[in-house]
């Protein structure tokens, strides 16, 4: 993607910036100019305001991608979603920090920011949103819980027998 | 000092790895290596993490908890040693990510592990002067120590972010100090993917130096004694040097319950402090005095003297996750899964 066009949409990929009607109230994301829902498309010219979404939404439909795009082998297998916003748009995105076997129609997600490709070793870093379970449901405690930190005399005792 | 913190956030990602995983491809005794250094598990990013997302995320945090509208933010400040652009600076994205350009001042800092506390003290004097209404401080990492390095069982990735502001403070700032040599202990050279350190030199003249120095000054120049801190916090590149530090200048494991953090996410450089300082901010009540001594190589330390106000007791801390949180859970990768993600393995091409 031009350096140029991930610039220009730069206020939607990292802040979710949409557009609302204030004819009807409809929210789109991404942005539109005009509001197609109102009755002459022309009433909606110049009414339509910047609106930024919350971030929260629920999964309504999803994919596990084994074959990856350019760019995300790093991450196979990976979740893509359609999420349901409570603004009303339905957004495309991909869901991390959950195995996908923990992914379901459903799930409570929020927007996170994260890389979304490199152009190359040397070239320029995309960011934008994907979206992460919002109460981290799909996340395993880790194995062990937190013990104490090993008391300072402790160590201190390790660090001569380790020398 | 007419400036202090207003708001914090922090945020570590959510895979593990154990030293005893990390010892097992290497060769050597993992667990008796983890338990030298005092360091259970350490987190590791995921591959679309970088210091520029982990910042974003602390802070967006930040911005929610404190009610802080973005475009009163005057300054934002980076402080990190894995900025992912080595000429584009860090700060621009996350100002951008959460809504605060463009009328701002931003730049990225450096300065091994203390970068962050090296920008809290910036913004303390832009707050302070007046120049600003709110200046944000950051310090993260996602560093890397050489594979079989004994850097790598500690080195990992996590950040903080503290909003600096005069009203509504929830822990006001009464000193910061600091001490600063040309002490060649750590370093990473222009162009090398990983850095390089004295070996056993960086112990004594460095770290310990200067902690105990800086925290030893800081208390002279207040008139404190180690008991009159109801928490303190050191820079921790293990979980075993400010245990050490903390003896040696007159603090209990008590005082450092909070404070040390390294043991259950592992050395997280820039972070490491920060997320310790958050981690007693979750837990501290008003008119808790608090001593933070930072340090990173080069070598610097710089020491803050804080006090909680009334205010901590309305600060809404409800949204994002506490530290507790990311100390206590994670989901173990094993070593071929981790040198895949931090991008140790050679895919071909150039």
């Amino acid at each position: 993607m031009s350096i140029a066009r991930f610039w220009r949409e730069t206020p939607r990929r990292y802040n979710l910036g949409g557009s609302k009607c204030t004819g009807c109230g409809t929210v789109y994301f991404p942005p539109r100019l005009v509001c197609p829902k109102c009755a002459s498309h022309r009433q909606s010219i110049e009414k339509m305001v910047p609106f930024q979404l919350s971030g929260d939404g629920e999964v309504i439909s999803f994919t596990v991608v084994h074959d990856p795009a350019e760019g995300f082998e790093m991450q196979v297998p990976y979740v893509l979603a359609l999420v349901q916003t409570p603004e009303g748009p339905v957004l495309t995105g991909q869901v991390v920090d959950v195995e996908p076997k923990d992914v379901a129609i459903g799930l409570k997600v929020r927007a996170t920011f994260r890389k979304l490709r490199e152009e190359g070793k040397a070239g320029v870093i995309h960011y934008g949103y994907k979206f992460a379970p919002r109460e981290e449901s799909g996340v395993a405690p880790a194995p062990q819980g937190p013990p104490d930190p090993v008391p300072a005399s402790e160590a201190r005792a390790q660090d001569r027998a380790a020398a | 000092m007419n400036a202090g913190i207003v708001s914090y956030g922090a945020y570590v990602p959510r895979y593990r790895i154990t030293p005893a995983e990390i010892g097992r491809v290497w060769g050597i005794d993992g667990d008796s290596m983890g338990q030298g250094l005092n360091v259970i598990r350490k987190s590791v990013p995921a591959p679309d993490e970088d210091t520029i997302t982990i910042s974003t995320e602390a802070l967006r945090v930040a911005l929610v908890r404190g009610a802080i509208d973005p475009q009163q933010i005057g300054a934002v400040y980076v402080g990190s040693e894995s900025h992912p652009y080595a000429v584009k600076p860090t700060a621009t994205v996350v100002a951008q990510a959460v809504g605060a350009t463009p009328n701002l001042t931003a730049a990225d800092f450096e300065f091994a592990c203390k970068a962050g506390t090296a920008a809290i003290q910036t913004c303390l004097g832009l707050v302070g002067a007046g120049m600003i209404q709110y200046g944000v401080a950051i310090g993260t990492d996602t560093s890397q120590g050489a594979p079989g390095d004994a850097l790598e069982y500690s080195a990992s990735a996590g950040g903080a972010a503290f909003v600096i502001g005069r009203e509504h403070v929830i822990c006001r700032v009464n000193r910061t100090l600091s001490y600063t040599t040309d002490t060649p202990d750590f370093w990473r050279r222009e162009g090398q993917k990983y850095p390089s350190h004295g070996g056993r030199f960086t112990g004594e003249p460095a770290y310990f130096r200067h902690v105990s120095e800086c925290g030893r000054q800081m208390m002279e120049a207040v008139g404190s004694k180690p008991g009159d801190y109801r928490h303190v916090v050191f820079h921790q590149p293990n979980g075993k040097f400010p245990q050490r530090v903390g003896k040696q200048l007159g603090f209990t494991d008590a005082q450092m319950r909070y404070g040390l953090v390294t043991p259950y996410i592992g050395n997280t450089y820039s972070g490491a402090a920060l997320i310790g300082l958050a981690n007693v901010l979750d837990h501290a009540g008003p008119g808790e005095r608090i001593l933070v001594v930072g340090y990173g190589s080069g070598a610097g330390s710089d020491a803050f003297d804080l006090e909680t106000t009334e205010e901590v007791s309305h600060y809404d801390r409800s949204f994002g996750r506490p530290v507790q949180e990311f100390l206590d859970r994670g989901t173990e990768l094993s070593y071929a899964v981790y040198a895949k993600f931090r991008g140790k393995i050679h895919m071909g091409g150039s």
